[in-house]
């Protein structure tokens, strides 16, 4: 684009044998001259199709542009909170307390958020995890053609539907359908803390215990439809190799389907982990906010990073409760980020299947 | 040990498709078998049903008899798992499982048949690799995944686990197509060697290997695209290859196919 002669020759010279031939010659009468400035220079002009080089200037400059814009929402979020987090009167990360309607006396601290966010996220990751990968195998491995795909479309359609309703009916239907089954958890097992009788009331169903089912239900079928995708591309050699080897269906899938699809089903749960993390507003709606203290039980309320922050929308008049929050939603970036940097690893971890 | 085969009025279908027409043939123990024939004439199709693999594609159906010493192993009462641990297969491609140790790859048939004990597993190990020519380049590296192997060695790690479980049949498709000539060489030999124990049924479309490694051949045909393809003639390898009794036989073996 720059450079109009090079990008001349391929439309002048349909014969790659001619273009060939014009390149060779200045190499060819240079070769008995020693060493000189321009003989490093004669390699590096490798023929470069056009087609070759829009592609690479789209590609490199949509590369380039995610990663600008990440740095950008990055460095927003901290020039944001940095001046909020200076007036904070405690400990920003260790502190439970959240007061900020009063700008001139901000007191917060995201340990509760942070605690709530990731019982509720592993609880959801925990429910759907299983699920998904029973799922996933049925679909690809037993499941009968004309029968898979329909079953497939459904649960993609799952995806579909929007938070809202995920958080209205978690709120109205399964909230009371679990009333009874939480109530008998804490009468039994209440002596185990995550069991234990909650800070809000269980009847209303607004616990983590319910926030957390409902986003299973919502990461399913993310973690599903890329494990499918991957289970379906375990090469058919190697299946036939372990049929052929007198393997049942159940052991094809544990010596073939599994260790090949492995590394990518835990990246498609640490994608589900990630869409977890950051629902808001289904968890908005179901989790009964209260004012006292997490108690490392399922059945206490409280707010996720992301609920807490869509509730407080009406602060964010004053910059300074404002910087509170987004102080908050840099931790839950920071999160994020965390929880794909270790599903990277893990997928490194086991590239040795190939 | 060393049982032997009698295919009886086999037809091959996937879904609609006649794949192979009324092919009967008789296997006889320790002894190699090589199908030859142009490509797409049912080779594989054929082979894969003496182990009851052709079922596993989807639609795919089978009529006729195939008989392990007179036991017809598609009776209604047979469980093609059994029979595909009687008769192990060797495919075209290298196929060991790639996250397994070179060990685990040969004892794999055995696990799944369910023996545990580690020291009855090392044993088979060592014996397999050795039957497999193979022992003397890996023992120093069992624990090392068997991806890590050239072609040619994991195909004889393939023929390792096969023979591990001692099967009565061995069946091989093109085991040597993907291989350099000095691994083909030494897979030629391994057959030679093989067939003192094991009754082998070998496809190959090279037919100095037919000429080299089988007792028998048997040539398989194609009368027109779409049409079902046939066995013309088996008979004795000397025989098929000095004087064959059809003229198609005498044409593809000579080079003047088509
Ligand atoms: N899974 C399948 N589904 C449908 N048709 C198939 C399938 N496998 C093979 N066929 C068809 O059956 C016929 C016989 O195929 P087969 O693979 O047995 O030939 P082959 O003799 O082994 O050929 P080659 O020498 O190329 O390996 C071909 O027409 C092929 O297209
Ligand atoms: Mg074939």
């Amino acid at each position: 684009m720059n450079d109009p002669v090079v990008a001349k020759r391929p439309a002048g010279s349909g014969d790659p044998g001619a273009a060939r031939g014009v390149a060779a010659a200045p190499t060819a009468s240079e070769a008995p001259i020693p060493p000189t400035p321009e003989a490093p220079e004669t390699p590096k002009a490798p023929h470069v199709r056009p087609g070759d080089r829009i592609f690479r200037g789209l590609a490199t400059g949509s590369g380039v542009f995610i990663v600008v814009l990440i740095g950008a929402i990055g460095l927003f979020l901290i020039l944001q909170a940095i001046p909020s987090l200076g007036l904070d009167q405690i400990n920003f990360l260790t502190s439970r307390e959240w007061n900020t309607s009063d700008p001139a006396n901000l007191r917060f601290g995201i340990l509760d958020l942070l605690l709530v966010t990731v019982i509720v996220s592993i609880l959801a990751l925990l429910i759907a995890m299983p699920i998904a990968l029973g799922i996933a195998l049925f679909l690809t491995q037993y499941a009968p053609r004309n029968l898979a795909r329909p079953f497939a479309y459904v649960v993609d359609l799952l995806a579909a539907v929007p938070s809202i309703v995920f958080g209205l009916w978690g709120l109205f239907v399964l909230g009371p359908v679990l009333y009874p089954f939480s109530e008998w958890l804490i009468d039994t097992l209440g002596w185990i803390p995550i069991f234990a009788k909650g800070n809000v009331n269980v009847q209303l169903g607004g616990t983590i215990f319910t926030a957390g089912i409902v986003v299973a239900v919502m990461i399913l079928p993310i973690i599903t439809a890329v494990s499918r995708e991957v289970f379906d591309r375990t090469p058919r050699m190697h299946i036939e190799g372990a049929i052929a080897l007198g393997a049942t269906k159940w052991e094809v899938v544990r010596t073939t389907v599994l260790p090949f699809g492995k590394a990518g089903y835990v990246s498609a749960s640490m994608l589900g982990l990630g869409r977890a993390l950051g629902e808001t507003i289904a968890v908005m709606i179901i989790l009964s906010t209260t004012s006292a203290a997490f108690g490392w039980s399922l059945f206490d309320g409280g707010a996720t990073f992301a609920s807490k922050i869509a509730l407080a929308a009406p602060e964010f008049n004053d910059t300074r409760s404002a910087g509170a929050y987004i102080a908050a939603g840099l931790v839950l970036f920071v999160l994020t980020f965390v929880v794909n940097a270790i599903a990277r690893s893990i997928v490194a971890g086991h590239k040795e299947y190939e | 040990m060393a049982k032997r085969l009698d295919i009886k009025d086999l037809n091959l279908f996937y879904g609609k498709f006649h794949a192979v027409e009324n092919v009967s043939l008789a296997v006889p123990p320790k002894n190699v078998t090589a199908f030859i024939g142009p490509s797409g004439c049912g080779k594989s199709t054929v082979l894969r049903s003496l182990n009851r693999m052709h079922e596993v594609a989807p639609g795919a159906r089978v009529e006729g008899k195939v008989l392990l010493d007179g036991e017809d192993i598609y009776a209604s009462t047979v469980d093609p798992v059994e029979v595909r641990r009687t008769i192990g297969m060797v495919f075209q491609r290298p196929n060991p499982f790639p996250t397994m140790s070179i060990r685990d790859n040969v004892v794999a048939g055995l696990r799944l048949a369910g023996v545990k004990d580690k020291k009855k597993l090392d044993e088979v190990a060592e014996r397999s690799l050795r039957g497999a020519n193979l022992w003397n380049e890996v023992k120093d590296r069992l624990d090392k995944p068997g991806g890590g192997l050239s072609g040619g060695q994991q195909q004889r790690l393939c023929i390792a686990r096969a023979i591990a479980v001692q099967p009565d049949v061995l069946l091989m498709d093109e085991p040597c197509s993907a291989l350099d000539p000095i691994s083909t060489l030494a897979i030629e030999d391994l057959i030679t060697e093989l067939k003192k124990e094991y009754t082998i049924v070998i496809v190959t479309h090279n037919m100095q290997q037919a000429a080299r490694v089988s007792d028998q051949t048997a040539f398989f045909n194609l009368l027109g695209v779409g049409q079902p393809g046939q066995l013309i003639e088996v008979d004795d390898t000397e025989k098929i290859f000095s004087n064959p009794g059809q003229k198609a036989t005498e044409d593809y073996i000579s080079g003047r196919f088509g």
